[in-house]
C-alpha cells in the first residue's frame, strides 16, 4: 500500500505567484501543518493572503493541512 | 383609443430563423415610429410586443438561450452599474445591448489617459469628460429603449441609498474596497442584490450577494479590517482582457438575476477567473 500524500498542490494567485515555489503542484508538508504555517515557510506576510482555499472550500489560517490537499491563496483583489 | 398591440400588429414582419422556425419581429424604425404615435417609451412598445410572442429585431439572437419572458424582465429592470471604469464600462454596454430597460450609470469621475487602456468608453476624444456622461451617450446609441440617469457623483455613505434606490440590482464595478462596503450596505438596507466584480493583474473574480448573504466580508474580511482602500491592482494594473472578462461575468450574473435563475448564481461563491494559466474555479465561500 503506498503512504498517503505528504504534498500538496500549491497555487499562488496575483501578486503571491511570484512566491510560488517550482514544485508547487507537490509541495511537501508535514502532516498537521496549519496553514499560517505554511504561509510563513513560503515567506507571505499574513496581511497579504487574504483569501484561502483548501479543495476549492474558504479556509483560514488555523485550518491544519494533512497532504493531497488543493490550496488556493489570495491578496486583496480590488480593481476595476 | 387604439390598443398598443393594433399599433404593432400592421408593422409585423415575419422572418425565418437560421434553424428553420418562424418568428415575428419588430424593426426599430417601427417600434421608434409607433412609440411617437402613443406619446409612449420605447421600450413600453418593445414589452407589449413581446407580451404578444412578437420580438424585437434587435433582440433576436438573445433567443433561444433567453425567452420573450426573460427580455421584458430585463426591460422593465431598473439596474445601477456603480462606475463607470473598466469593469462599469464593460458592462453597460452589454446591459444596454441585451436589453435591460432602466440604467442607472454612476460615478465622478472624469476620463484620464491611463485609462484608455481599458475602460471602453474612454476614447482619446473624450478625455476630460465625465464618465457617467460618455455612459449616458454611449447607451443613447446603443439603444434608444434604454431608459438612462447619468450620476456624476462620487458614491459615498452619504449617499448610497439615494443613488441606487429603486433598482432592481446593483453591480458594483468601483475600484476601491471600502466602497464595495458602502454600496454593500445601502443594497442590503434597500433590499437589492449587488453582483460584485474585482480584477488585479491576470486575476479576477465575481460573486453575487443578496440582501440576506454575508457578502463582501466573505471576500475581504470584515469592513474594519481593511488596512489599505485598494488591493493588489496597485501593483499588477488592470489588463484589458481581465477586466472584460470579469465584466462579462458580472453582466452574466446580473442578467440572471433579473430572470430568475436563483439556482445558478454565484451566492456565497467566488468565481475566480486567473488568465495567466486560463484556469477558471468556482470556490465555495460559505
Amino acid at each position: 500500500m503506498p503512504s498517503p500524500p505528504t504534498t500538496i498542490d500549491l497555487r499562488l494567485f496575483a501578486t503571491l505567484a511570484d512566491r510560488s515555489p517550482e514544485n508547487a503542484d507537490r509541495y511537501p508538508i508535514a502532516p498537521g501543518t496549519p496553514i499560517e504555517a505554511l504561509l510563513s515557510q513560503l515567506r507571505i506576510p499574513l496581511a497579504e493572503a487574504k483569501l484561502i482555499f483548501i479543495n476549492g472550500i474558504k479556509a483560514d489560517l488555523h485550518t491544519r493541512l494533512i497532504g493531497g490537499e488543493r490550496v488556493g491563496i489570495f491578496p486583496p483583489v480590488g480593481g476595476g | 383609443m387604439a390598443r398598443i398591440i393594433d399599433h404593432i400588429a400592421p408593422r409585423v414582419a415575419q422572418i425565418i430563423k437560421p434553424n428553420g422556425t418562424t418568428q415575428h419581429t419588430l424593426s426599430i424604425a417601427n417600434t421608434q415610429q409607433i412609440a411617437a404615435e402613443l406619446d409612449l417609451p420605447i421600450r413600453c412598445i418593445e414589452i407589449e410586443a413581446l407580451g404578444n410572442g412578437i420580438v424585437p429585431l434587435r433582440y433576436l439572437r438573445n433567443q433561444r438561450t433567453f425567452n420573450a419572458n426573460d427580455q421584458m424582465h430585463w426591460l422593465n429592470a431598473r439596474a445601477a452599474v456603480v462606475g463607470l471604469g473598466g469593469l462599469g464600462g464593460s458592462v453597460v454596454e452589454i446591459l444596454s445591448r441585451a436589453g435591460v430597460g432602466d440604467l442607472v450609470l454612476i460615478d465622478g469621475d472624469r476620463f484620464e489617459e491611463h485609462n484608455l487602456n481599458r475602460q471602453w468608453l474612454s476614447t482619446e476624444s473624450s478625455l476630460g469628460q465625465l464618465k457617467a456622461e460618455a455612459a449616458a451617450g454611449r447607451v443613447a446609441n446603443l439603444n434608444s429603449a434604454v431608459r438612462v440617469t447619468s450620476r456624476p457623483v462620487f458614491l459615498c455613505d452619504a449617499n448610497a441609498e439615494e443613488l441606487i434606490q429603486g433598482c432592481t440590482i446593483v453591480i458594483d464595478c468601483l475600484d476601491d474596497i471600502p466602497s464595495r462596503f458602502t454600496l454593500e450596505a445601502a443594497a442590503k438596507q434597500l433590499s437589492i442584490p449587488m453582483v460584485s466584480g474585482a480584477v488585479a493583474g491576470m486575476t479576477g473574480h465575481v460573486t453575487t450577494i443578496l440582501p440576506q448573504d454575508e457578502g463582501l466580508t466573505l471576500i475581504y474580511g470584515p469592513r474594519q479590517s481593511i488596512e489599505s482602500p485598494k488591493g493588489v491592482e496597485i501593483a499588477l494594473g488592470c489588463p484589458p482582457q481581465t477586466v472584460a472578462t470579469v465584466a462579462a461575468m458580472e453582466s452574466s450574473e446580473a442578467l440572471k438575476v433579473l430572470t430568475g435563475r436563483p439556482q445558478q448564481l454565484l451566492r456565497n461563491k467566488l468565481w475566480v477567473v486567473d488568465l495567466s494559466d486560463s484556469s477558471v474555479e468556482i470556490l465555495a465561500l460559505a
